[in-house]
């Protein structure tokens, strides 16, 4: 498996950092994904190699945690978080406005691949409700009409 | 991947007493400016200091855990034994992921060294040689910002070998999570960072005697340990005197989110009047709506009716009495328009969702009591559902390794208590009597 040069460098650090090695799994798993897109068969033999970790063992650390996929997703990943403050603010209303404009339910992609879709728990933005995460860059305050400019700058970024 | 950072916006009152918050919107990202703004000043006091000194100047303040327990923050530290084999750890929780918790976000965009400086601090009065700090995954730009602290305070020789010229080594390293509610928990939080799966351990032994990687471990939430260094600077007196008595010292973030008009996260005093909190700080409920509950402190904790929220105080006290808890900081308004059945729905459904199965009364029972509440919503619930989700919620709360099953269990018990005649108003196909007012009306506010 070759990654960049700066997330090789990265791994090196990691695998090196902690008392124990396996503490640096989860690191090595979501930094591999953010350059990979998910978690394939190659991506995951890979790793359990790094931290000495049976595939198996890898794959039960993956299950896990909502962050970590092993299917591919769209280019940017749009997390509507529904969770009971952003509720409040009609964020239900926004997933569905969502769902309509995309024309995909939640974990899944778009035809051109560009976006995917879920809605997601507290994602530690309640004040400034409903809150949306691209990837990992937050949106507060959204509305429909927000969200739309929100999706067509995404959409413009992905045809560039 | 790149992370665009914009910065998350701020609010003030002229009631907030502004301790940990002093900083925020001054630059202090910025080691020099954070320096200039007396940072890192009461590292140095600490390290002039004997260790027990520096946990009794803790145990003087009243600081309580931030995360939602509310342990006494010295009495942690104080059962670190002084003796040990094996290394010990400090253990920064920044899994903020209680629902309504917003604060931990603004003290790592704002003010990341304080948090250095805290766990350097801690180090010192427990005699670990070692800080993490874990971050949510989602939390990536702040993960950004917080590695940058940390190799800014390595350059300084604020970490390192040779901290302030002392001669004592102290090392901080930053780690990211992967989106995991239950890892907000301290055991399930120790096992994710040795690259686990979050389940939680079977206490004893706690974390104090055998924790991290087997060693002693203190691990405080990261408000709570931005908030030691103006202790030490200070003094625990001054710090607890903010505050309506000893046990309930100082101030603390407070996160006003859902039906408010001027949502944000506010410093308060302990022992802030909620009504006060709720209409002046607050600035109220939108739209000339009537309150009709307050959730104190994350979606964990027994909701409020207005009676109630109008006459409680924002302390452990009050709470503690009812057999309640102020719990994380994150208060939700909710309006008179509101269903209370689909709130307790909406709390149910998270819990459901972060379960992580160990415990079977927490795995099935959020499970079955989620599949009531939507067959509820949907008229189609009957009327001895009602008593059967409370025995169902009862037998949750105390049976599981971790708080989760109570968490889950708490909110529902008070809902179903207090709003019997809304999940009656629902019953025999009777359609929801509020979502005509619809939410979607209220987002346009």
């Amino acid at each position: 498996m070759r990654y960049s040069a700066e997330l090789e460098q990265r791994f090196q650090k990691l695998v090196s950092q902690y008392p124990w090695k396996r503490s640096a799994l989860i690191p090595l798993l979501l930094y591999a994904q953010d350059e990979v897109g998910y978690l394939s068969d190659e991506v995951i033999s890979d790793i359990a190699r790094r931290v000495d970790l049976t595939e198996l063992e890898v794959r039960n650390v993956i299950s896990y945690y909502s962050l970590l996929r092993t299917k591919p997703a769209g280019k940017y990943v749009v997390q509507v978080c529904t969770n009971i403050s952003c509720m409040m603010w009609g964020a239900e209303e926004l997933f569905e406005h969502c769902k309509h404009r995309l024309g995909v339910d939640h974990k899944q992609v778009t035809k051109d691949g560009t976006f995917s879709l879920e809605e997601v728990e507290c994602i530690g933005a309640c004040s400034w409700a409903p809150a949306v995460q691209v990837n990992y860059d937050f949106h507060l305050d959204v509305t429909p009409e927000k969200m739309d400019k929100i999706l067509d700058d995404y959409g413009k970024k992905a045809g560039q | 991947m790149k992370t665009i950072y914009t910065p998350t916006p701020l609010a003030s009152h002229p009631d907030e007493v502004r301790i940990i918050s002093k900083r925020f919107g001054q630059g202090a990202q910025d080691i020099d400016r954070y320096i200039a703004l007396d940072g890192y000043k009461a590292a140095r006091k600490a390290l002039e200091m004997q260790p027990d000194e520096i946990t009794n100047e803790v145990k003087a303040s009243g600081l309580r855990g931030r995360g939602g327990a509310g342990f006494a923050t010295g009495m942690k530290w104080s059962f670190i034994p002084k003796q040990s084999e094996v290394p010990k750890y400090i253990l920064v929780n920044g899994d903020e992921s209680e629902p309504a918790t917003c604060k931990d976000r603004l003290l790592v965009e704002y003010d990341p060294h304080s948090i250095i400086e805290g766990v350097i601090i801690a180090g010192l009065a427990v005699g670990a040689k070692t800080g993490f700090i874990y971050l949510r995954g989602e939390y990536r730009y702040l993960l950004e910002i917080m590695e940058k602290a940390v190799a800014d305070a390595y350059a300084k020789g604020f970490l390192g070998k040779n901290i302030f010229g002392s001669g004592r080594e102290f090392n901080i390293l930053t780690h990211t999570g992967a989106g995991a509610y239950e890892v907000g928990e301290e055991s399930a939080l120790m096992e994710s960072l040795e690259g686990k799966r979050g389940l939680p351990r079977l206490k004893p032994p706690f974390p104090a005697i055998k924790g991290l990687y087997g060693g002693p471990t203190v691990i405080n939430n990261v408000e709570t340990i931005a908030t030691v260094p103006p202790i030490i600077l200070n003094g625990g007196k001054w710090y607890a005197a903010f505050g309506p008595n000893e046990k309930n010292g100082g101030t603390r973030l407070t996160c006003l989110t859902g039906h408010f008009n001027k949502p944000g996260v506010y410093e308060l005093p302990l022992g802030y009047p909620a009504k006060k909190m709720i209409y002046d700080v607050g600035g109220g409920i939108p739209g000339g709506r009537q309150l009709k509950s307050l959730v104190p402190g994350g979606s964990s904790t027994f909701l409020l009716n207005r009676e109630e929220a109008e006459s409680a105080t924002m302390d452990y006290d009050w709470f503690a009495k009812r057999g309640e808890f102020l719990g994380s900081g994150g208060v939700v308004a909710i309006d008179d328009q509101t269903c209370m059945v689909r709130v307790a729905l909406r709390i149910m459904k998270f819990y459901r969702h972060e379960s992580c199965g160990w415990c079977i009364p927490c795995r099935e029972g959020t499970d079955w009591l989620e599949k009531t509440l939507v067959r509820f919503h949907a008229g189609a619930g009957m009327e001895k559902d009602i008593d059967h989700m409370l025995y169902l919620a009862n037998n949750m709360a105390g049976r599981t390794f971790c708080a989760l099953g109570d968490a889950a269990a708490f909110p529902t018990i008070s809902i179903i208590k207090k709003w019997r005649n809304e999940f009656e108003e629902h019953l025999n196909g009777k359609s929801c009597p509020f979502e005509k007012a619809g939410l979607r009306e209220l987002a346009a506010v």
